[in-house]
């Protein structure tokens, strides 16, 4: 083990190979067969190659509209991503300090991410069902009687379906916040503060440049955990579906291959999405190194 | 006069730290904590056919209960269900962790370049940026009547008929567990494994220690803090795990989870929120027994 590469090292690099087949083997099967011929079925063997399937995809199969569902969960995704890393810096950014009631916020946004995600979802659709019911029985006593009248829902995309979504992105966002702020160097703010940089030119000028390939990171589960998101959508979504909701709808009544179509499509924006976020946080890495003082290597 | 600037100056600091981690603690407060205050008090409401009626009852929970006195010393049908949830968790809890602690211990110890580490990694987190329903989905091909699985097995002679358990039953569920979820124990593993002191281990070997005393010994403890946050993660997940078990079980298994999502498609929200509050308290319970336990062995 510590003479390099032992018998211990080989017997365990298979075990990670078969690992890794375990994870993406199934994946990959699945996006050689939604290229399946026009007569093909939901197992090998591949009876032609076509597009088919995805032809069919895009003209909606009837029962559900695929583009609507794209385009809200797109919405949706980039919306969460931008609140999660600003609300996680922000918060990140307090935890260094001392305050009141930290330690319960803390273990707050561990329990929101440990409570199972049913039970998180099934609480803000009564929540939101309550205040429906409030506005419909009681908005006529406040002199309102004609919101009260018109009133459907307070549950939509964008209030019940977004906070559900925070409560999910959130935890990891202020997890990967405490990881960079444990190694991070508070000199370097002591440093800026005693040239005369003001709180917000420290936080712009010294901070965020380190911090951010870690920022692009919180970007990157923001978005891939809203856009994958299921659990708690199912619930506190409203009237609408999001694109995951849709593809489970489908794994009860499809018996062709436009499922995988749909799969390969979903997956093709994720992997998009994780291929810019590590590309950026690549070249941002490379800025820092050829760019980066020397501080913190030691005396030259 | 100094105490006091500095009294100032720390009121100051924790007002600061506040509005920072404020929208934090707002998307808490609006989308967990209520939301879960309010499962906690409509599961003691009453309802009828369409709708929840706020007066104290404790029907969610009486209807949840219902036959498990009078069947004894038969089990109940949500005994039966919680007992096979907790068969479910077991299960993948035992595997997520062997393959968890060996892949995390190939990425700590035996890949010794930084660029390699940070490559494997990112292979492992890659699936979990991915949607859980097409990894599941992903099994249809390989598994399926005209699977793969199938298909080989036919075509070396070892079956005649191709095998039905494969698909659509329990063993797809666990098999969809583990190949989603243990993730999360090689992440909090590797994360114990990294922080391990290397001269720790050069101290074992030149006790005179063989590999297995030194991992057994000296790593496994060392882990311990990893273990049992990656278990903690597992079995919350598999106890409130109702997609899982719905797709891969083809919608005919029951689990805890299942009961709740049962229980709200029939619009019976407060039996729902007993449910909800019944599965809340049984997976703390658990976490609870597993820090014990593992303190336990410390102290001795």
């Amino acid at each position: 083990m510590i003479e390099g590469r032992s018998k211990a090292f080989w017997f365990l690099a298979f075990f990670f190979g078969l690992y890794v087949l375990f994870l993406y083997g199934p994946m990959i099967a699945i996006y050689i067969l939604s290229f399946q011929g026009p007569q093909g079925g939901l197992t090998f063997p591949m009876n032609g190659v076509s597009l088919t399937w995805f032809a069919k995809l895009w003209q909606g199969n009837g029962i559900i509209d695929i583009g609507a569902s794209f385009t809200r969960s797109l919405g949706l995704g980039v919306t969460v991503m931008v609140l999660t890393v600003v609300i996680s810096v922000s918060a990140g950014m307090a935890f260094r300090r001392r305050f009141a009631g930290q330690a319960l916020l803390f273990y707050v946004a561990i329990a929101s991410l440990i409570v199972p995600s049913l039970i998180t979802s099934l609480g803000i659709a009564l929540e939101f069902r309550l205040l429906d019911d409030y506005i419909i029985n009681h908005f006529g006593d406040w002199g309102l009687q004609d919101i009260a009248d018109n009133w459907q829902t307070a549950m939509g995309l964008y209030t019940s379906g977004l906070g559900a979504h925070l409560t999910w992105t959130l935890p990891f966002g202020l997890l990967i916040m405490f990881a960079i702020f444990n190694r991070f160097d508070p000199r370097l703010e002591e440093a800026a503060r005693d040239l005369g940089a003001t709180p917000w030119q420290t936080f712009r000028h010294v901070v965020l440049p380190i911090i951010a390939p870690s920022v692009v990171g919180i970007g990157l589960f923001g978005f891939t955990l809203s856009w994958d998101e299921l659990a708690r959508s199912s619930q506190a979504i409203g009237p609408v579906n999001t694109l995951p909701l849709d593809l489970q709808g489908l794994t009860t009544t499809v018996t062709q291959p436009d499922i995988y179509a749909l799969g390969t499509v979903i997956s093709v924006v994720s992997f998009t999405v994780i291929l810019i976020a590590v590309l950026t946080i690549r070249v941002l890495q490379r800025r820092q190194a050829a760019q980066g003082s020397d501080a913190g290597k030691g005396m030259v | 006069m100094k105490a006091a600037a500095m009294q100032e100056n720390s009121a100051r600091s924790s007002f600061i730290a506040w509005l920072q981690a404020g929208p934090l603690a707002l998307v808490f407060l609006a989308f967990f904590v209520l939301p879960l205050l309010f499962v906690v008090i409509v599961s003691f409401w009453d309802y009828n056919d369409y709708q929840m009626l706020p007066m104290l009852s404790g029907r969610g929970y009486t209807d949840s209960f219902e036959g498990c006195l009078a069947e004894l010393p038969g089990l109940c049908t949500i005994a039966k269900t919680y007992l096979q949830t907790l068969k479910f968790c077991a299960i993948v809890w035992a595997a997520t962790l062997v393959i968890g602690f060996t892949v995390a211990y190939f990425l700590a110890f035996e890949v010794k370049s930084k660029e390699w580490q940070i490559i494997l990694s990112l292979i492992c987190t890659i699936p979990f940026w991915t949607s859980n329903v097409i990894r599941m989905i992903a099994w249809i091909p390989l598994l399926g009547r005209n699977g793969l699985v199938n298909s080989f097995l036919q075509a070396i002679g070892a079956i005649n008929e191709p095998l039905d358990w494969l698909l659509y039953s329990q063993f797809s569920v666990i098999l969809a567990l583990i190949h989603l979820f243990t993730f999360f124990m090689v992440v909090p593993i590797f994360n114990s494994m990294i922080r391990i002191d290397r001269s720790l281990i050069e101290a074992a070997y030149d006790a005179g220690a063989s590999g297995w005393q030194t991992l057994w010994n000296v790593i496994v403890p060392l882990c311990k803090p990893g273990i049992v946050i990656g278990s903690i993660f597992v079995i919350t997940i598999v106890m409130g795990d109702f997609v899982t078990v719905g797709v891969m079980g083809g919608q005919q298994i029951a689990s805890a989870g299942k009961i709740i999502q049962t229980r709200l498609d029939a619009l019976q929200f407060p039996a729902a929120a007993a449910n909800a509050v019944i599965l809340l308290g049984v997976t703390f319970l658990i976490i609870a027994a597993l820090t014990k336990l593992v303190d336990i062995r410390k102290e001795l």
